[in-house]
């Protein structure tokens, strides 16, 4: 018997290491603003599931490298990860991601316990330290449902690997300092899956705001934040069409409200 | 000093065919069938172990007999399919790339090891149009066969096919396509049985569904199925099984 045989990282490590991106040499000068960086991811739980959205902006240093980039992606029928950080190791890490869940699905004949999920992500986090340590970082943010449970949660994670549970709303990238304060002001815990969505949306544009490296929703070519909602019934991303609505209300109230919703002193 | 008999190699892998052949018929059926929307999978198989899989988005995996045999032969095409979609990309993975690689495999084990593996294996793939979709047929010594419209494989094999020869037609409902199977398997090996949900395995490539094709019917979604009912199966899935249930 061997163990580890239903992880796909394990067997490809074994037959062909050359594609793991953990396994590769750092560079031996730190790398900066030479790359594409992915900015804001904003999670929000609320009592049926949970809902994730990012921006769409990548940069190198002070260009904008792509407009319309995707920061959130499917994980796996019952979860989503969004990525901030190094896009091009992102993106690698992500697609490693979701063949990792889904082989040990085919393998198993049984999904993984949304814990395991998060720990799978951490380790596969923790491989990439030595790239992280030369300014090649990723860190993600993790949510999903637990159907265990049956409520919608949230993990986030540093460059170490660290994995940390996160209660009712969280957010990385350049952006978060921004998004999380607004998210602190708006959450409620009763919101219903039409609230998150709206708060996810607020707080992207208070960090598009503040931050020059992430991207307020583009109103000219239509590229509004990718937004995907994890449920009961699984994932669902929200069309364009439908974030389109949601984005033209925030953009109409904030003509004569710029800072946006105004949270009650006492 | 023990000295082996001369035996020609005509004859050893007549005895190896033999063999594989009688541990072959042994085992219970499955029945593969193309249905207007994709392609069944029937089995009869009252146990938890399965013998039908998914393998990748479009691909699926039935075999019979002997279950550690199959079942590593499956593994082997989810790590297979899942590293070249990997390396690749998802739409470079075809059911005729992973049937050939499984021809390889069980050849050589035919010729080059004593015992031969008692299975028979189904890789199908499902197209975007009826007339696209694949179904491969894979014995024991290697050799594989493009099938279209049904295969049946197991005990009674032959007699299966001969009773689904008469009855089927292209482009079959899947309530069609299922109560044919489930006839035919209830018909097979001389005596006429029932067949119930409990003692079936039954799962399709839906062509309707987005992105992993395979789901497996189970529960009151296949009873209603097999009650006759009239009514949508797309519809009332979700609710009842779960998108994806592995």
């Amino acid at each position: 018997m061997t163990a580890g045989s239903s992880s796909f990282t394990e067997f490809v490590g074994s037959i062909a290491p050359e594609l793991l991106p953990a396994r590769r040499t750092p560079p031996s000068t730190p790398v900066t603003t030479e790359v594409p960086h992915g900015t804001t991811i904003v999670a929000v739980a609320f009592p049926d599931g949970v809902v994730m959205a990012g921006d769409r902006r990548a940069t190198m240093g002070n260009l904008i490298a792509q407009r319309d980039v995707e920061k959130v992606f499917h994980a796996d029928e019952y979860s989503c990860v969004g990525i901030a950080g190094t896009a091009g190791m992102a993106v690698e890490l992500v697609r490693l991601f979701q063949v990792e869940l889904e082989h040990y699905e085919k393998i198993e004949g049984a999904t993984l316990s949304l814990d395991g999920k998060a720990n799978r992500l951490s380790t596969m986090i923790r491989g990439n330290l030595p790239l992280a340590m030369q300014g090649l970082a990723v860190v993600p943010l993790f949510a999903g449902f637990d159907r265990e449970t049956n409520e919608g949660r949230i993990f986030s994670y540093d460059v170490t690997g660290g994995r940390y549970e996160e209660h009712s709303f969280h957010s990385v990238g350049s952006g978060s300092l921004f998004a999380r304060g607004a998210l602190k002001k708006l959450f409620r815990e009763d919101f219903s899956s039409d609230d998150a969505v709206l708060a996810c949306v607020q707080a992207l544009y208070d960090a598009a705001d503040d931050d020059s490296a992430t991207g307020g929703p583009d109103l000219t070519r239509g590229i509004y934040p990718v937004v995907a909602m994890v449920t009961a019934d699984g994932f669902h991303r929200l069309d364009d069409e439908a974030v389109g609505v949601i984005v033209q209300q925030v953009i109409d109230t904030r003509m004569s409200s710029p800072g946006g919703p105004l949270a009650p002193l006492r | 000093m023990t000295v082996f008999p001369y035996v020609s190699p005509e004859q050893q892998m007549k005895d190896k065919a033999d063999y594989a052949r009688k541990g072959i018929a042994r085992g219970r059926s499955v029945v593969v069938v193309q249905y207007a929307d994709g392609i069944l999978f029937v089995a009869e198989n009252p146990s938890a172990l399965r013998k039908i899989s998914e393998i990748y988005d479009r691909i699926a995996f039935a075999a019979v007999c002997k279950y550690n045999e199959f079942e590593s032969l499956r593994q082997a095409g989810v790590r297979l399919a899942d590293l070249r979609g990997y390396s690749y990309d998802r739409r470079d993975v075809t059911g005729r790339g992973l049937a050939n690689a499984y021809a390889q495999t069980l050849g050589s084990i035919f010729t080059e090891t004593p015992k031969p593996y008692e299975v028979e294996v189904v890789v199908a793939e499902v197209g975007d149009r009826a007339a696209d979709d694949q179904l491969y047929r894979l014995t024991y010594d290697g050799s594989i066969a493009d099938e279209h419209g049904f295969v049946a494989m197991g005990g009674s094999a032959e007699q299966l096919s001969t009773a689904m020869k008469e009855r089927y037609s292209d482009g079959m409902g899947l309530e069609e396509g299922l109560r044919l199977a489930v006839d035919v398997l209830s018909k097979g090996g001389g005596e006429q049985r029932t067949l119930g949900p409990s003692q079936l395995e039954v799962a399709v490539l839906d062509r309707t569904r987005p992105r992993r094709k395979f789901r497996r019917l189970q529960g009151p979604q296949l009873e209603r199925l097999l009650g006759g009912e009239a009514r949508d199966p797309a519809a009332a899935e979700d609710h009842e099984t779960g998108s994806t249930a592995p």
